[in-house]
């Protein structure tokens, strides 16, 4: 089974191909088959490959051909499964598929149905490389690939130019990220004459000695990579624009593929973060500024799905903390945990946009838990875990994890606690402020028509998963069942406490027990069965300093579009240009000044010759 | 011999074309297109045929006539791995040109069909001439029909952007000529053997300084037709100005010639000086690169805008040259390769675009992806393959002249030409933004891609996708050459320099005694080894 690797690659691919060249000319059913079943049967293959994985785990790598093989680098086009990779395809193909599923009836009526599902696709194919590549250089393939794809999607709507300015906007800002990744390989490459990541990792203990310069550079510089791709700071403006995208796009974009990106990468090459300590420190202390400042940003928004932008935003620097502080395995918790409430969330949002024909603005729902029941519970559900409400939740076993080793790790800190313990009431604050606004409350407007079973079946399977996908990994001192950390620790570090009592775990649980319950309290005495006006709210100065993110695209705009603009502009001429049709314009004087001469009148010629002999006497005999 | 009756095929076929024209227009492109096929397929059965693996010889074929024996001028042509894939590229853009002249064209095509084949033979003979005179005769030879190219059939400023495309070449090629002629009596007065040939004038020893200058010469016409800045400023008339298959032939073939004209004979003529100029040159690639991007942002004219890509990514043909490296001048050679199918296939889709609403301003298309559904996903590509995307051939050409150039001695300007990756973007998205996406500025009644096109359009992408996912079929065939001229240009750390002169000294031994010369040979070969062994230690 496990040759079949490549296969699970492979279909996304076929599917996007078949679309793209027969899809025009056939009908709607047959393309959302081709795309739905291309993925979903990835999903199969996957569950296949992996039970046989689950026997034996020493990792399997899969070479399809060689790529190249120039001056000693001789990348593959080869995929290296291990428990790792094995976690990341599962959640993108089954995540993926169900988000697949839900387009097919979402998209249903959209003029570019096969352009998206072909777009879709290539997006889960090009994920799948990403997370399967054994080299750099392959994984930089799919890096820049699902970078592509979702320029693609984000402006799929293309008419639309302020779509096109989000879509550009997502591109270019990653391809930052991406240019410094770009230069770690050069450095990689020089170090280890290979950009194999298993040889590197291997090679790179014995050759970088730990917080070296150079080992700490390329740390960074991956980071900066990942940060790009999983929209942390100060690269994080680009993921609120990307809700230009359709909704399930959105669910893809965010749970599936992209801005998990940043957190593989830093898992994959774990090693070289822990010999560089201070870029792993930086990774933390990113990770915990971002999950405030993005949650600060999502209290204050009134459109359903940047609150859920900003959340993703938030939740991945709860990944960014945990890889900060080597707990590789809560980080992967969280993320799978994370990828099944927030497809769910944007899935149900989504929903819920679809019936309202495009509103997106919450104080213009209110009520809607009634009409739209399946929806309400599936979505509550979510929230639920996003809010990390305790032991019912699969959010609370994955975040509590991160929050308790923030404190009780090796390298976590109290500083550290503290941020991931505000962040998780401002979690569950905006949380429920977002359910509260969209479903109970006076209804503003109604809903034109009812979600099908098409839509309806992934949002049930989601948040099944979002709810008892927790009980897969349990603390300590509740089950102490630990399938997921088990099953990690394969292919990542352990991590190591610092503090070894199990009774203050109990303490901490409790804490961030009663903080996100707190929250949700607050959340329910400001904004339950509040009459809202349906108008967008009066903000002052500091409310819309959140409401803009922290106004990180104002600074960019001032410090780096404007003077690119302005460059642009003053020279469209091209000044070298002008040089030369300065030479051309003297040159075509000169030739009137001496064509001039050639008056053809005697007595000039006659004055001519005689100023010349007079020089010509005067140089000879007076030198 | 093949190598002549290429040539041959083409001049008859340009004449044959031009003479058919008295009958119908017909006639000449068909004429042309059985001619530019025969030479595709030629070239792929020399492609075929040529194993890479077999004997370490240089050339696979040669041929030698005697031209002027007096002036020690041969016609001397041969084809080694580099030379191969230029050919197959000028084959196959040469197919390409004749299909999208096919309805571009309408006043006097038998003459077009002349110009745009005898311009192919020009380019062929280039990448063929092993004797420095018929170089330079071929050099010249590119440069008539494409002036004719652009002044006769070319848009509204084409008189103007003709002069200047003439002028640029036309005094950068003289100063080649005086280089070539340097060269030639240095080598003379110190052999007493005066000739052009290649392979005898390569490993002249000369004064520094007078190397300098000599190689200058070189380096300048190189320069020139690579667009590098600041002697760049002719492309983007030239470029702008041509007929689609002329702005293909430039951008695809004729700034390949400079790139060749660095690896074939600057470099292994001039290894000391080349090491001189490496910095500067490194330093105008990096220039060229980020200037070429900038610019390409700021442009309204569709042609225009791609033709300061052009210059962007020209760039890179000097940074990669210049850092000495094989893995960089792996990534040169495809780059000069996917240069061509990418940025020729953007001058393609500038043609058509302007075929049917008759403008190039940028301000006046938009949305039109809703109108040419086909054209636009053809866009996509290329506009990503110039951005460098992985998966498409271009960011393997970069990637590799980018790691390569790392691992010399340009390390901070490699970095920055690394920004490229995102002002690339930039200009790329705005490309796909202000045509096929957007609002449409107004409403335009046009037809998608035909068959002919289409035909165009994949095989383009099929290339460019194929490169991006297997160019070891390329490196392949280009990596003795390569390997080649690396070794030619290396130059020993001070500390081997002894055994560099015992080199020196055999091979004036070598020139003594022909008797020992094959013992002599073997040693020196045995040391140069010696020397690589320390070297990569």
């Amino acid at each position: 089974m496990k040759e079949l690797l490549w296969l699970i690659v492979a279909l996304p691919f076929a599917g996007a191909l078949i679309l793209a060249f027969a899809g025009r000319k056939l009908p709607r059913t047959f393309n959302a088959i081709v795309g739905v079943g291309s993925v979903s049967l990835s999903a199969i293959l996957t569950l296949l490959v992996g039970f046989e994985f689950l026997g034996n785990t020493t990792p399997f790598i899969q070479v399809v051909w060689q790529w190249f093989d120039v001056y000693g680098l001789s990348p593959n086009i080869a995929f290296h499964l291990d428990t790792v990779s094995l976690i990341f395809i599962f959640v993108i193909t089954f995540v993926g598929a169900l988000i697949h599923l839900y387009s097919a009836e979402f998209m249903w009526e959209d003029k570019g149905f096969v352009r998206f599902f072909v777009f879709m696709n290539l997006f889960v194919g090009l994920m799948l490389i990403l997370v399967l590549a054994d080299n750099l250089l392959l994984l930089y393939l799919g890096w820049e690939g699902v970078g592509l794809c979702s320029y693609l999607l984000i402006g799929y709507w293309y008419k639309d130019p302020k779509n096109g300015y989000a879509a550009r906007k997502a591109f270019i800002v990653t391809r930052i990220g991406d240019a410094a990744l770009a230069v770690s390989f050069y450095i990689l490459f020089m170090t280890f004459n290979t950009l194999n990541i298993q040889d590197i990792l291997t090679a790179a203990p014995s050759t970088w000695t730990v917080g070296s310069g150079i080992a700490v550079a390329t740390a960074l510089l991956l980071l900066g990579g990942a940060v790009g791709k999983s929209a942390q700071l100060p690269l994080q403006t680009w993921l609120p624009d990307a809700m230009a995208a359709p909704s399930p796009v959105s669910a893809l974009l965010h749970a599936a593929t992209m801005v998990t990106a940043g957190v593989y990468l830093i898992a994959r090459t774990h090693v070289l973060f822990e010999i560089a300590p201070t870029a792993q420190h930086t990774v933390a202390i990113i990770g915990a500024a971002t999950l405030i400042i993005a949650g600060m940003s999502a209290l204050y928004q009134h459109d359903i799905k940047k609150v859920l932008a900003y959340s993703t935003i938030s939740q991945i620097g709860y990944m960014f903390l945990a890889l900060g502080i080597g707990a590789w395995s809560a980080a992967l918790f969280h993320f799978v945990i994370h990828a099944f409430f927030k497809a769910l969330l944007f899935l149900g949002a989504g929903a819920v946009i679809w019936v309202m024909r495009d509103e997106h603005n919450m104080f213009k729902m209110g009520g809607l838990w009634k009409k739209l029941p399946i929806t309400f519970w599936t979505f509550l559900i979510a929230s639920a875990s996003l809010s990390a409400l305790p032991l019912i939740t699969a959010g609370y076993y994955s975040k509590d994890k991160i929050i308790w080793l923030a404190y009780a790790g090796d390298r976590g800190s109290v500083e550290l606690w503290l941020a991931a313990l505000v962040g998780a009431f401002i979690t569950a604050l905006y949380t429920f402020r977002m359910v509260f606004l969209t479903f109970f409350g006076k209804s503003h407007a109604e809903p034109t028509r009812r979600p099908g079973w098409i839509i309806t079946i992934p949002l049930i399977i989601l948040a099944v998963f979002s709810f008892a996908g927790g009980f897969i990994e349990l603390p300590e001192d509740m089950g102490h069942l630990t399938l997921i950390s088990d099953f990690v620790e394969k292919t990542l570090p352990t991590t190591t406490l610092s503090v070894l009592q199990p009774s203050t775990e109990l303490i901490f649980q409790i804490i961030s027990a009663v903080v996100a319950i707190a929250a949700v309290f607050l959340a329910y005495r400001l904004y339950f069965n509040k009459p809202f006006p349906a108008a967008e709210p009066q903000r002052n100065a500091v409310q819309r300093f959140f409401f803009k993110g922290w106004d990180f695209d104002l600074l960019y705009d001032k410090v780096i579009v404007e003077p690119m603009v302005f460059l642009s502009r003053i020279n469209k001429k091209d000044f070298i240009d002008q040089f030369y049709a300065g030479l051309a314009y003297i040159t075509r004087q000169l030739n009137a000044l001496f064509s001039a001469t050639q008056n053809g009148q005697l007595r000039w010629y006659a004055m001519v010759v005689v100023a010349g002999a007079i020089i010509i006497l005067t140089v000879i005999f007076f030198p | 011999m093949i190598l002549v009756w290429i040539i041959i095929l083409l001049m008859g076929t340009g004449l044959l074309a031009w003479l058919a024209s008295r009958w119908n227009t017909f006639l000449p492109r068909l004429i042309s297109l059985a001619g530019t096929i025969t030479y595709f397929g030629i070239t792929l059965w020399l492609w075929h045929g040529h194993d890479p693996g077999v004997g370490n010889q240089e050339w696979i074929i040669s041929y030698t006539a005697k031209w002027i024996p007096t002036f020690g001028i041969q016609f001397k042509l041969a084809m080694d791995g580099l030379s191969l894939l230029m050919l197959l590229l000028t084959s196959f853009l040469g197919v390409i040109c004749v299909l999208v002249s096919w309805k571009e064209i309408n006043s006097r095509v038998g003459f077009f069909h002349f110009n745009l084949l005898f311009e192919l033979a020009g380019i062929t003979g280039v990448f063929l001439s092993l004797d420095l005179f018929l170089f330079y005769f071929s050099w010249e030879l590119m440069l008539v029909p494409m002036y004719f190219l652009i002044s006769i059939w070319g848009h509204e400023d084409r008189i103007y952007a003709g002069k200047k495309f003439f002028l640029f070449t036309q005094a950068s090629g003289l100063l080649m000529l005086l280089s070539i002629l340097g060269l030639y009596f240095v080598h003379g007065q110190n052999t007493g053997v005066y000739t052009f040939d290649y392979e005898q004038l390569v490993g002249t020893t000369m004064a520094p300084q007078i190397g300098f200058i000599l190689m200058l010469g070189f380096v300048v016409a190189f320069c020139v037709k690579l667009s590098t800045v600041p002697l760049h400023s002719w492309l983007p008339d030239a470029h702008t100005q041509a007929p689609t298959a002329g702005s293909v032939i430039l951008a695809g073939l004729l700034l390949k010639t400079g790139a060749y004209g660095l690896i074939r004979f600057a470099l292994p003529l001039f290894p000391e000086a080349s090491h001189r100029l490496a910095p500067l040159a490194v330093l105008l690639g990096v220039v060229s690169i980020l200037y070429g991007a900038k610019l390409a942002f700021a442009q309204t004219d569709f042609k225009r805008l791609v033709a300061y890509i052009s210059v962007s990514h020209m760039g890179f043909i000097l940074l990669g040259v210049y850092s000495f490296n094989e893995m960089a001048m792996q990534g040169v050679v495809m780059q000069m390769i996917v240069h061509a199918i990418s940025t020729g296939a953007l001058f393609i889709i500038a043609g058509a675009v302007y075929d049917r609403i008759h403008t190039r301003d940028l301000h006046q298309m938009g949305g039109l992806w809703r109108q040419v559904p086909r054209m636009g996903t053809m866009g996509l590509v290329f506009v990503m393959a110039s951005m460098g995307l992985p998966g498409l051939g271009n960011f393997i050409a970069e990637i590799l002249i980018l790691i390569g150039s790392y691992q010399g001695d340009f390390k901070v300007l490699t970095v920055i030409a690394t920004v490229i990756l995102i002002t690339a973007t930039a200009y790329a998205l705005r490309i796909m933004q202000k045509v096929f996406y957007g609002k449409e500025h107004k409403v335009w009644k046009i037809p998608d891609f035909d068959v002919r096109e289409m035909i165009v359009m994949l095989s383009l992408t099929g290339v460019i996708i194929w490169l991006g996912w297997y160019p070891a079929s390329v490196f392949r065939v280009s990596q003795t050459p390569v390997q080649k001229v690396i070794e030619k240009v290396r130059i020993p750390k001070p500390d081997q320099e002894e055994e560099m002169e015992s080199v020196d000294r055999a091979d004036i031994f070598n020139i003594a005694n022909p008797v020992d010369v094959k013992y002599v040979t073997i040693k020196k070969v045995d040391q140069v080894q010696k020397i690589n062994l320390i070297q990569t230690e």
